[in-house]
C-alpha cells in the first residue's frame, strides 16, 4: 500500500438484483487532498459512499483505509476506523438540540459507562465536562455558538449543513466524507460553504472526499476529480485534465463524440467556466 | 355562511358524542355520583359540559364577538336539538330491546324531570344556552376564564371525589368544622361548593396577576420552584395512605407498580424507540423469579427471604430482557411493535403450558409468597409494599434520569431519531440496542418481584398483554420520553379509573377516548420531555472546564 493513498477502493462492485449500480470501480484517494466525484444523476456516486462506510457492503471487491481493510466492519467500527460523513439530504437527529447532536458524534470519544452515569462517578462528570467543553468548541467552529440549546430540526438549512459537518468531525475523523453539500444553496451561500470546507481541512487537517453537481464547487477547489456514469468511472485526473476529456462531455450532454463540435465546445465551456473562477 | 356550517357541524359532532355517550350507559351512571348533594350529579356535570365545549369549539375562529356567540349558541343549539330527539325517540319507540341503556331513567334524565314535550325544549334551550355560555367564555378575559375554570375543576373533584375527600377529614376540632360546612355525609353542600368555587377561582385570579406581573422566572428560580413542587407531590403521596385508609393505599401502590414498568419501558420506547408491546414479559420475569425464589410451598426452589431474591429477580430480568431483545435486534419500527407481541405472548404461553408446569406450576400457578420483613417488621399490607414501591420507583426515576443524561441516553435518542446515522458515528447498535431491553426489564421485574409479594402467589393470568398495552397507553399520554409524564399518565389511566371504579366496564372506552384525543390536540403529551439547556445552562454546574476551554 502506498503510504500517500489514504482510501483505497479496488474493483469496488455494488449490485441491487440484477441492476449494477457500482461496477469495478478503483478509486485511490491521497492523504490530504480534497477529492471529488462527480457525475450525472444516478451514477452511483452516494453508492460509492455507502460502500465506503459500510452502510451497504460492496457485493464484491475491497475498501482499504490507511492500511486496513474495512469492507465488511460495521459502519460503527468504519466510524471508529476514522471515516466519517454527511448525507445528500440533511440526516440530523431532528429532535435533539443541536450541541446534543454533537455530542453524539462524540460517542466514540467519550469513556464512560452506563453505570458511572448512574453513580455520577468523577470520572463520568470529567469525561462528560470534557466532552461538553469539546462540543462547544466545535458549536464555535461551525459558526453555531449562541444557537447549541436550539432543537436540530429548528435550524436554519445552512445552519443544518453546518451541524451535520460539524457532528462529523466530532467523531475526529481522518478522511471525511461529504455528499453534496452546497445541495439547494445560493451562490452566496454555496461560497461561504466552499470557503467553510476549506477552513475544515486547513483546521482539521483532514482528507475531504467531495460528491458535488455545481461545478463551480468542483473545479474551484478538488485537487483530484473522479467522473462517473452508469456506475463505472469514466475519466479521473485534475480538474483541467477531466473537463477537456470527451468521455465526460458526452456523459453530460448525451452527446455521441462525433457530435457536433459547436455542442463539445458549449460543455466544455460549462465545465471551464467554473474552473476560470479558481 | 362558513361560520354557521361550522358551527352547525360542531354541534351535530357534539350532539352525536352525546347521544353515544347515553345509549353506551355512561350518562346514567354518571348520574349516581353527586357533585353537588341534591343539585348537581355527574351525568349532568358532563352535560353541561358537553354543552360549553361545543360553544368554545364553534365559536373558535368565528371572527368579531357577536358572531362568536352566535356561533355558540348555534352550535349547543343543534347539539341540545340532538339530545332532545333521543329523548323523545327513547319516550315513543321501545328502544330496550337494542339499546339496553335506553331505560326510562336516561329518558327522566334527558327531559330535566319534565314530560316529553317540555323536556324537549329544556334541552333544546339548555343546549343554547351551554353553547352561548362556551362562547363568551372562549372571548372573555385569559385570566377571569381560568379561574373559572379552576373554580368549576375544583368542584367537581371535591364532589366526585367526597368519599376520600371526607376518609381523610376525619377529625375533631377546625378540619371537622371546614369538613361539616363543606360536606353531608351524603355529598358535598351547596354553601361548601360556593366556598370552594371562590376559594380555588380566587387562587387562580390572584396568581395569575402575580405571574403577569413578574418578569419571567429565571432558570434558578424555576428550578427551585420545580424542587417545591416535586417535594411537595412526595409529600402528599407519602401521607395519603395514611390519611386516606388502605383503599388509596392499594390504589396508589397500583399507580407505583405501573410507574415503575413506566419507567422502564420509557427507556425503551421513549428513549431509544423501540415499540415494545411485549413488556409485561418482564413483569411476568421479574415475578415468577421471585415467587420460585422464596414460596413455601412445593414449588418453591430456595425458600429465600424476599429481600434476597429481589435482587436475583432483577438480574434474571436484566438476562431475560437482554434474550428477549437479541432475536429482533434487526427488527425495525412496526415490525418491531408486532415481533415484540409475539413474544410476549410467547412468553405467557410457556408459563402456562403444560411443558413448563412441573417447575412454574402452569395455570395453577406458584403459590405461597412470603411478605418482606424488616426485622422482625413485616410488611405485610398493601399501604406497607406502598412504601416499598415507592422507594423503588424514586431509585428507578434517579437512574433513568441519569442514564437520560448520559453517554447511552443520548445514543438512545439518536437511535431513535435515525438509527442509521448513529451507527455511522460509531454507536454500537447491538450493545445500545440490548441495554435498553435490559435495563428496562429491570425496571419491570422490580415491579414484577414486588406484584408477587404483594399478591403472594402468581399465575399466569397476571400477564395479559393488556398490561404491555397500559403501559404504553401511560406513556403516550404522559409525554414521550418524559419522567413526570410517567407519573402523571399513570396517575390519569391507572390511578383515576380505579377511584372511579363504577365505571370500570367503560374503562377501555376512557382509554381509547384519552388516547384519540391527546393524539389528535396534544401528541407531545400531558408534560412532555423538556429540551434540555446544555450550551449555556450547563455551564452553572461544570463552570470551570468550559470556562478554561472556550475558544477565544
Amino acid at each position: 500500500m502506498a503510504e500517500a493513498s489514504l482510501l483505497l477502493c479496488r474493483r469496488l462492485t455494488r449490485r441491487f438484483g440484477g441492476i449494477a449500480a457500482l461496477t469495478d470501480l478503483d478509486l485511490e484517494v491521497a492523504a490530504g487532498a480534497i477529492h471529488s466525484i462527480i457525475g450525472p444523476n444516478g451514477a452511483g456516486k452516494t453508492t460509492v459512499f455507502n460502500c465506503i462506510t459500510q452502510n451497504l457492503s460492496p457485493t464484491s471487491g475491497e475498501v482499504w483505509f490507511r492500511s486496513e481493510r474495512i469492507d465488511g466492519l460495521t459502519p460503527d467500527r468504519v466510524a471508529a476506523a476514522g471515516i466519517s460523513r454527511t448525507y445528500q439530504n440533511i440526516r440530523l437527529f431532528r429532535n435533539i438540540t443541536a450541541i446534543e447532536n454533537l455530542l453524539v458524534g462524540m460517542h466514540l470519544h467519550v469513556h464512560s459507562h452506563w453505570w458511572g452515569a448512574v453513580l455520577g462517578t468523577p470520572h463520568t462528570r470529567r469525561e462528560e465536562a470534557r466532552a461538553h467543553a469539546e462540543a462547544l468548541k466545535l458549536l464555535h467552529f461551525i459558526d453555531l455558538a449562541g444557537r447549541g440549546d436550539l432543537l436540530a430540526r429548528n435550524l436554519a438549512y445552512g445552519e443544518q449543513r453546518r451541524l451535520e459537518i460539524g457532528r462529523a468531525l466530532a467523531t475526529r475523523p481522518k478522511l471525511l466524507l461529504l455528499d453534496e453539500p452546497t445541495a439547494g444553496m445560493n451562490p452566496h451561500e454555496t461560497s461561504r460553504m466552499m470557503a467553510f470546507i476549506q477552513r475544515v481541512r486547513a483546521e482539521f487537517d483532514i482528507t475531504i472526499l467531495l460528491i458535488e453537481h455545481q461545478m463551480r464547487v468542483v473545479m474551484g477547489m478538488s485537487d483530484r476529480v473522479t467522473v462517473l456514469d452508469h456506475g463505472a468511472k469514466i475519466a479521473e485526473g485534475t480538474p483541467a485534465e477531466v473537463q477537456g476529456d470527451p468521455a465526460v462531455i458526452e456523459a453530460y450532454l448525451g452527446v455521441k463524440s462525433a457530435a457536433p463540435a459547436a455542442a463539445r465546445d458549449h460543455a466544455a465551456s460549462l465545465l471551464g467556466a467554473a474552473a476560470s473562477e479558481r | 355562511m362558513k361560520t354557521l356550517t361550522k358551527a352547525a357541524t360542531t354541534g351535530l359532532l357534539f350532539g352525536v358524542g352525546g347521544v353515544y355517550l347515553a345509549l353506551v350507559g355512561l350518562l346514567e351512571m354518571m348520574q349516581a355520583r353527586p357533585i353537588v348533594f341534591g343539585a348537581v350529579n355527574l351525568g349532568q356535570a358532563v352535560l353541561a359540559l358537553l354543552a360549553l365545549a361545543c360553544g368554545v369549539v364553534a365559536a373558535r375562529d368565528a371572527g368579531p364577538a357577536f358572531a362568536r356567540a352566535g356561533a355558540g349558541l348555534l352550535g349547543g343549539l343543534v347539539a341540545g336539538a340532538l339530545m332532545a330527539l333521543l329523548q323523545v325517540i327513547v319516550a315513543t319507540v321501545p328502544l330496550q330491546g337494542m339499546f339496553i341503556a335506553a331505560s326510562p331513567a336516561l329518558r327522566n334524565m334527558l327531559a330535566f324531570g319534565f314530560a316529553p314535550g317540555p323536556g324537549a325544549l329544556a334541552m333544546l334551550l339548555g343546549g343554547g344556552i351551554g353553547g352561548l355560555a362556551g362562547a363568551v367564555l372562549a372571548v372573555t378575559l385569559p385570566s377571569l376564564r381560568r379561574a373559572i375554570v379552576a373554580g368549576a375543576a375544583a368542584v367537581v373533584i371535591a364532589g366526585v371525589f367526597q368519599e376520600l375527600i371526607q376518609l381523610m377529614m376525619q377529625y375533631e376540632g377546625i378540619i371537622g368544622w371546614i369538613r361539616d360546612f363543606v360536606y353531608t355525609w351524603q355529598g358535598l353542600r351547596p354553601q361548601g361548593a360556593v366556598a370552594i368555587f371562590v376559594i380555588a377561582g380566587g387562587t387562580s385570579l390572584v396568581l395569575s396577576h402575580r405571574s403577569s406581573a413578574d418578569h419571567v422566572p429565571s432558570p434558578d428560580e424555576r428550578r427551585r420552584r420545580r424542587f417545591i413542587s416535586a417535594g411537595v407531590a412526595l409529600l402528599v403521596l407519602v401521607l395519603m395512605p395514611l390519611l386516606a385508609g388502605a383503599y388509596i393505599g392499594e390504589v396508589l401502590m397500583l399507580v407505583g407498580l405501573y410507574i415503575l414498568m413506566g419507567m422502564g419501558l420509557n427507556l425503551e420506547v421513549g428513549l431509544a424507540g423501540l415499540l415494545d408491546l411485549g413488556f409485561v414479559a418482564f413483569f411476568a420475569v421479574g415475578a415468577y423469579t421471585t415467587a420460585l425464589l422464596t414460596s413455601g410451598s412445593s414449588i418453591g426452589l430456595l425458600h429465600l427471604s424476599y429481600w434476597e431474591a429481589m435482587p436475583i429477580a432483577v438480574l434474571i430480568s436484566i438476562l431475560g430482557g437482554v434474550l428477549f431483545g437479541l432475536p429482533v435486534l434487526g427488527v425495525r419500527g412496526d415490525y418491531l411493535a408486532v415481533a415484540t407481541l409475539g413474544l410476549g405472548e410467547i412468553v405467557r404461553i410457556v408459563v402456562l403450558s403444560d411443558f413448563a408446569a412441573p417447575l412454574l406450576g402452569g395455570p395453577q400457578g406458584v403459590l405461597d409468597i412470603p411478605k418482606p420483613s424488616i426485622g422482625s417488621f413485616e410488611l405485610g399490607s398493601p399501604v406497607k409494599l406502598f412504601y416499598l414501591t415507592l422507594v423503588c420507583a424514586g431509585v428507578a426515576a434517579f437512574i433513568a434520569w441519569r442514564l437520560e443524561n448520559s453517554r447511552l441516553g443520548r445514543a438512545w435518542e439518536a437511535l431513535r431519531d435515525d438509527e442509521d446515522v448513529a451507527q455511522a458515528l460509531g454507536v454500537n447498535l447491538i450493545r445500545s440496542k440490548l441495554l435498553a431491553y435490559g435495563l428496562g426489564a429491570a425496571f419491570a421485574g422490580l415491579g414484577g418481584s414486588i406484584f408477587a409479594t404483594m399478591l403472594g402467589s402468581v399465575y399466569p393470568s397476571s400477564f395479559q398483554l393488556l398490561i404491555s398495552i397500559n403501559v404504553l397507553a401511560l406513556i403516550i399520554v404522559g409525554g414521550m420520553g418524559s419522567l413526570p409524564g410517567v407519573v402523571l399518565g399513570a396517575i390519569a389511566l391507572i390511578g383515576l379509573p380505579e377511584l372511579l371504579r363504577e365505571f370500570g366496564e367503560y374503562r377501555y372506552l376512557f382509554y381509547g377516548a384519552a388516547l384519540i384525543v391527546m393524539m389528535r390536540w396534544k401528541p407531545e403529551g400531558l408534560w412532555p420531555s423538556e429540551v434540555r439547556s446544555r450550551e449555556l445552562h450547563a455551564a452553572a454546574g461544570e463552570a470551570e472546564p468550559v470556562a478554561a476551554m472556550e475558544p477565544g
